[in-house]
C-alpha cells in the first residue's frame, strides 16, 4: 500500500515533465537557478533541454512503477521505511543529476547517487557480499567522481564556462585546446566508471546484491545510464575528434562483447540480465563515440527501449524469485500455468530486447545498423561486434522470457504463485509501452528522438525513424542476420553455457578478483605506514619532528642559496650582555646537568634571562608571557617527572646523545638563520603603519599587541584558544588512563615551548 | 620544598596573583597584558596553591573542574564573535559601547568580552594540566 501512496511523487514529477514537451519539441531549453557562491560565479543551476527531458521522463516514470514495485516486494519487510526513503532520495539525486546547469551542481548530484546507490545497494548490510558489493560501487564510482570533477574543471577553465549550457553555446572550443585530452580523458574516465565501461565494469554485476527493485531501477533508467548520459551531454563539447571516437568505440565495443558473452555464461536470471546491461552500455557508448546522426537518433531509442525492457524484465525476475523462491534458469519450468501475467508481461519485453519487429527494441536496432551499413572499414568491422553483441542479448532475452515458462514444471523451494498487482503492474505496463512505442513513430519522432537528438548532436536533427521492412535495405539484413545468430545460440544456450564456463575456469582471473587484490593491498600498505609511523615510542616521534623541522628549516634556505651573510657584532650594553651571559650560562647547565630536576631548572633560566632580554628590548607583552611561560613549565615538567617517576638522572648511550645532539643544534642553527634571513629582507612595514593609525581610534586600545590577539586577528586567536582547550580535555584524558600514563607527557611540555617560542 | 615558609605565604600569594591576573587582563587593551598573559599567572597562582596545599584542597577550592572554565572559555569568545550577527557585520567585528560612569569612562566590548575568554581557557587549561599532574586521579 506504501508503494501505491509513494509513487504519487514520481507520477507527479512526470507529468510536470509532460508539460515541459511543448517548449523543449521547439527546441527551447529551460532554465532555472539560485545564487550559491556568488562570489565565484558558480550558482546551483538547472536546465530542461531534449536530452535531460527524456532522461528526466524515464527516471520519473520508469520510477513511479518501480516504486509500486518495491511496496509488493517488500511487504512487511522490517526496514521498508528506510527503503523507500533511499530509494526517492536516489531518484532525486538521480533527477538533479540529468537537470543540473551549473557543473558544481551537477557534480554534488553526481556523487550523491554515488552515496545513496552505495546505501542501496548495501541495504541488505547483514551479508557480506552486499556490504562488499555496495563498497566496490563507491569506490569505483565515486572514485570516477573524483576524475569527473577535475575534468570539469578543466573544462571550465579552457571554455570560461561554469555551466553545461554556457560549454554548450561554446562547443567547438575545448578541442582546439592543448590541454583537451587531458580534460576529455577525465570525464570520459569519470562516466566510464559510473556507466560501468571496460575496465570499470566488474562492480556492476556485483551491484545485483541489491533487492530486485534496486536492480531493475539501477539497470534500466538511472545509475549506469548517469554516465551514458554525461558522454551524451559532453558529445558537442568534446566530440568530433579521433581520440573521442576511437575511446568511446573501442571500450564501448569490448564492454557490449564482454557483457553479451559472460552473460550467456550465468544461470541466475539477474546475474543474466546484469551482464546484458553491460553490454547495452556499451553499445550506448559506441553509438555515442560514431556521433552520426543515425548514431545519436539510435542511441537514444535504444534508451528508451532498453529502459522500458530492462526496467521490465528485472522486475519479472524478481517476481520469479518472490513465486517460487529461486531465480535459477537451470532449475525454472512451466511457469506459464502458475504466473501467466508475469508470463505476458516477460514475454512482451523480451520481444522488445530480442528487436522484433514493431517492438521499439527493433526500431532501435535498425537505425543503428543504419548507422553503421556504408561499407568503409571501420564501420564493418563495429557492424560485426554490433551484431554479435545483440544477438547474445537477444539470446538472453528469449531465454528469461520462454526458458522459466514452458516446459514441464520441476519442483522449487516454493509452489510458484503468481505476484500481486503491485508486482506485475510495472512489467506489464513497461511491456506494453515497449510494444506499442514502435506504433507511434511519428510521436516519437516529434517529441522524443528530434529534441533529444538534437541536443547531443548539436544541430538539429529531423528524425525520420519508421516502422519499415524493406529487404532492400542493408540494415534490415543486419537484423536478419542478428536474429539468425540469436537463434542458433539460443538452441544451443546451455552447450554454449558450459563451454563459456570451461573457458571462464581456464582464465582464472577477472577483474573482481583483482579489485579486491588492489584493496587488500591497499589495506596492507596502510598497515604498514601505520606501523612504520605510529610504532608507539615518544622519543621517536620527537626525533622524527625534530629532525624534519631541521630540514624544513633548513633546507629551503640551501637549496635557493639564500644564506644570509654574517651579521655585524653586536653592540650591547653591559647589562644586555649580562642576560645574554646568564641565557649561556643556563644552557651550559642544561647540557651538562646530571640530575633532571638541576636541567629543567637551569632551563628556567635561561627562558628568564631571554625574557630579560626581550624586555630590554622593548617588548613587554612578550617578555611578560615569555616569564610565565617559563614559570609554568618548570612547575609542570617537574610535575611531569614526579609522575612518571623517572629516574634523577638522565642516561643516554653516547649514540643517543649525538643523535639527538646533532638534531638538537640542526634545529637551533635553523631558527637562527632563518631569523638572520628575515632580519637582512626589508620588513614590509604597511601592515604595522595600518595597525598604527588604526588602534587608538579605531580599535580603542593603545597596546596593539593585545589589540591584534582579540581585534584584528580574533579568528585566528579564538581557533588557538580552542586548540588549548581541546588540548588540556586530551591530556586530562590521557593522564586519567593510567594504563599508558608516559604518552601523555612529554609532547605538551613541547607545545608549551612552541607557545613560547 | 614544601617548607613551612611556602605553606604560609602561598595562600597570600595565590590570592594575589588571582586578582592581579584580573588586573593584567582588563587592562591588557591599552596596557602591557591581556588575557593570555592574564591566564598564565592566574594558573600559576593555582599552581603555587595547589603545590602548597594539595590537588584535593585545590580542587575543593574552585568548585568547577577546571577544564570547565576552558569550555566555558571557548563559549565566551565564540558569543563576542556572535554578537555581530545583530548589528549585521562580519564575524569577530569589535563592537563598543562607552559611556560615562560617576565621572569615569566605562569602554564595555566584544574584543573585552573575547579576551575574558581567552583567559578563562588559559587558566582553565593549564591548572586542569597541573592539577590532573599534581593530584590522585581519583580527585578528579
Amino acid at each position: 500500500m506504501a508503494g501505491w501512496i509513494l509513487a504519487i511523487v514520481p507520477a507527479a514529477i512526470f507529468a510536470t515533465f509532460l508539460s515541459f514537451i511543448g517548449p523543449v519539441s521547439d527546441l527551447t531549453a529551460i532554465q532555472a537557478g539560485l545564487d550559491w557562491i556568488p562570489a565565484y560565479g558558480i550558482r546551483f543551476s538547472f536546465f530542461i533541454d531534449g536530452l535531460s527531458l527524456v532522461f528526466g521522463a524515464l527516471i520519473s516514470g520508469i520510477g513511479t512503477f518501480i516504486i509500486i514495485y518495491s511496496g509488493g516486494y517488500l511487504a512487511g519487510h522490517p526496514h521498508q521505511g528506510r527503503f523507500f526513503s533511499y530509494m526517492l532520495m536516489f531518484m532525486g539525486s538521480m533527477l538533479g543529476l540529468v537537470l543540473a546547469d551549473n557543473i558544481f551542481t551537477l557534480f554534488v548530484f553526481w556523487e550523491l547517487t554515488s552515496i545513496t546507490s552505495f546505501l542501496l545497494i548495501g541495504f541488505d548490510h547483514s551479508r557480506q557480499a552486499a556490504r562488499r558489493a555496495a563498497i566496490q560501487a563507491l569506490i569505483v564510482t565515486g572514485g570516477g567522481g573524483l576524475a569527473l570533477l577535475a575534468g570539469l574543471i578543466m573544462l571550465t577553465l579552457i571554455t570560461g564556462q561554469n555551466s553545461l549550457s554556457g560549454m554548450l553555446a561554446s562547443a567547438g572550443v575545448a578541442q582546439q585546446s592543448g590541454a583537451y585530452l587531458v580534460a576529455m580523458l577525465l570525464v570520459v574516465a569519470g562516466a566510464f566508471a559510473k556507466s560501468a565501461q571496460f575496465p570499470f565494469h566488474f562492480w556492476l554485476p556485483n551491484a545485483m546484491e541489491a533487492p530486485t527493485p534496486v536492480s531493475a531501477y539501477l539497470h534500466s533508467a538511472t545509475m549506469v545510464k548517469a554516465g551514458v548520459y554525461l558522454l551524451a551531454r559532453m558529445n558537442p563539447v568534446l566530440g568530433g575528434t579521433q581520440a573521442w571516437f576511437w575511446i568511446l568505440t573501442v571500450f564501448g565495443g569490448i564492454t557490449l562483447l564482454l557483457g553479451g558473452v559472460l552473460a550467456l555464461r550465468q544461470t541466475d536470471l539477474k546475474q543474466k540480465l546484469a551482464y546484458t546491461t553491460l553490454g547495452s552500455l556499451g553499445l550506448l557508448v559506441m553509438l555515442i563515440g560514431f556521433g552520426t546522426k543515425e548514431a545519436v537518433l539510435g542511441a537514444v531509442l535504444y534508451l528508451c527501449a532498453h529502459s522500458l525492457f530492462k526496467g521490465a524484465l528485472f522486475m519479472v525476475a524478481g517476481t520469479i524469485d518472490h513465486g517460487t523462491g529461486t531465480r535459477d534458469i537451470t532449475v525454472l519450468r512451466g511457469l506459464r500455468e502458475a504466473m501467466p501475467v508475469t508470463f505476458i508481461a516477460a514475454l512482451l519485453s523480451g520481444f522488445s530486447m530480442a528487436g522484433f519487429p514493431i517492438a521499439i527494441g527493433f526500431l532501435a536496432k535498425e537505425e543503428m545498423y543504419l548507422a553503421l551499413t556504408s561499407g568503409v572499414w571501420p564501420d564493418l568491422l563495429f557492424l560485426a561486434v554490433m551484431v554479435v553483441g545483440n544477438a547474445c542479448m537477444m539470446v538472453v532475452g528469449l531465454l528469461i522470457a520462454l526458458r522459466p515458462f514452458l516446459g514441464e514444471p520441476r519442483p522449487t523451494p516454493h509452489v510458484p504463485h503468481e505476484g500481486s498487482v503491485s508486482l506485475f503492474a510495472g512489467p506489464v505496463v513497461l511491456g506494453v509501452l515497449g510494444i506499442v512505442a514502435g506504433l507511434f513513430t511519428d510521436w516519437l519522432n516529434r517529441v522524443v528522438l528530434s529534441p533529444a537528438g538534437a541536443s547531443i548532436y548539436d544541430g538539429a536533427v529531423d528524425a525520420q525513424v519508421h516502422l519499415a521492412f524493406d529487404l532492400l535495405n542493408p540494415a534490415i539484413w543486419a537484423s536478419i542476420v542478428t536474429w539468425a545468430l540469436g537463434i542458433a545460440l539460443f538452441w544451443h544456450a546451455d552447450n554454449v553455457r558450459l563451454a563459456l564456463r570451461r573457458v571462464g575456469e581456464g582464465i582464472g582471473w577477472t577483474f573482481d578478483a583483482g579489485f579486491d587484490a588492489a584493496m587488500f593491498g591497499l589495506i596492507r600498505f596502510g598497515d604498514r605506514v601505520t606501523r612504520l609511523l605510529h610504532h608507539g615510542r615518544l622519543e621517536l616521534y620527537l626525533l622524527l619532528f625534530f629532525a624534519v623541522l631541521a630540514v624544513s628549516l633548513l633546507a629551503p634556505l640551501i637549496v635557493s642559496n639564500s644564506l644570509p651573510s654574517l651579521p655585524d657584532w653586536p653592540v650591547l650594553t653591559f647589562y644586555e650582555w649580562g642576560a645574554v651571559l646568564i641565557a649561556a650560562i643556563g644552557l651550559i647547565t642544561v647540557v651538562g646537568a646530571r640530575s633532571r630536576l638541576t636541567a629543567i631548572v637551569a632551563l628556567g633560566i635561561q627562558g628568564f634571562a631571554v625574557a630579560v632580554i626581550f624586555m630590554l628590548f622593548g617588548a613587554p607583552d612578550l617578555s611578560f608571557t615569555q616569564f610565565m611561560v617559563e614559570t609554568l613549565s618548570v612547575i609542570i615538567l617537574a610535575l611531569v617527572m614526579t609522575r612518571l617517576h623517572l629516574g634523577k638522572a638522565d642516561h643516554r648511550e653516547l649514540e643517543a646523545a649525538i643523535r639527538d645532539g646533532t638534531v638538537a643544534i640542526a634545529v637551533g642553527a635553523g631558527i637562527t638563520i632563518l631569523l638572520l634571513v628575515v632580519l637582512q629582507t626589508d620588513l614590509d612595514l604597511s601592515l604595522t603603519e595600518l595597525f598604527q593609525a588604526t588602534s587608538t581610534p579605531i580599535a580603542h586600545g593603545r597596546n596593539i599587541v593585545n589589540v591584534i590577539l582579540v581585534d584584528y586577528r580574533a579568528i585566528d586567536t579564538l581557533g588557538e584558544i580552542s586548540v588549548v582547550m581541546a588540548a588540556g580535555l586530551a591530556i586530562l584524558a590521557l593522564i586519567r588512563h593510567r594504563a599508558k600514563p608516559e604518552s601523555a607527557k612529554k609532547p605538551r611540555s613541547t607545545r608549551r615551548k612552541e607557545k613560547a617560542a | 620544598m614544601n617548607t613551612v615558609i611556602f605553606r604560609t605565604a602561598a595562600p597570600a600569594l595565590s590570592a594575589l596573583m588571582l586578582v592581579f591576573s584580573v588586573f593584567v587582563m582588563l587592562r591588557g587593551h591599552n596596557e602591557p597584558g591581556g588575557g593570555f598573559i592574564g591566564g598564565l599567572i592566574g594558573a600559576s597562582g593555582i599552581a603555587i596553591y595547589s603545590i602548597s596545599a594539595g590537588a584535593a584542597a585545590t580542587r575543593r577550592a574552585l568548585r568547577v573542574h577546571p577544564i570547565t572554565l576552558a569550555g566555558l572559555g571557548v563559549v565566551l569568545a565564540a558569543i563576542a564573535g556572535f554578537v555581530s550577527l545583530a548589528t549585521e557585520v562580519p564575524f569577530l567585528t569589535g563592537l563598543w559601547w562607552i559611556f560615562e560612569f560617576e565621572g569615569a569612562e566605562i569602554a564595555l566590548s566584544t574584543p573585552l568580552l573575547f579576551d575574558i575568554g581567552v583567559y578563562a581557557v588559559v587558566v582553565g587549561a593549564i591548572s586542569t594540566i597541573a592539577l590532573a599532574l599534581d593530584g590522585e586521579e581519583g580527585d578528579d
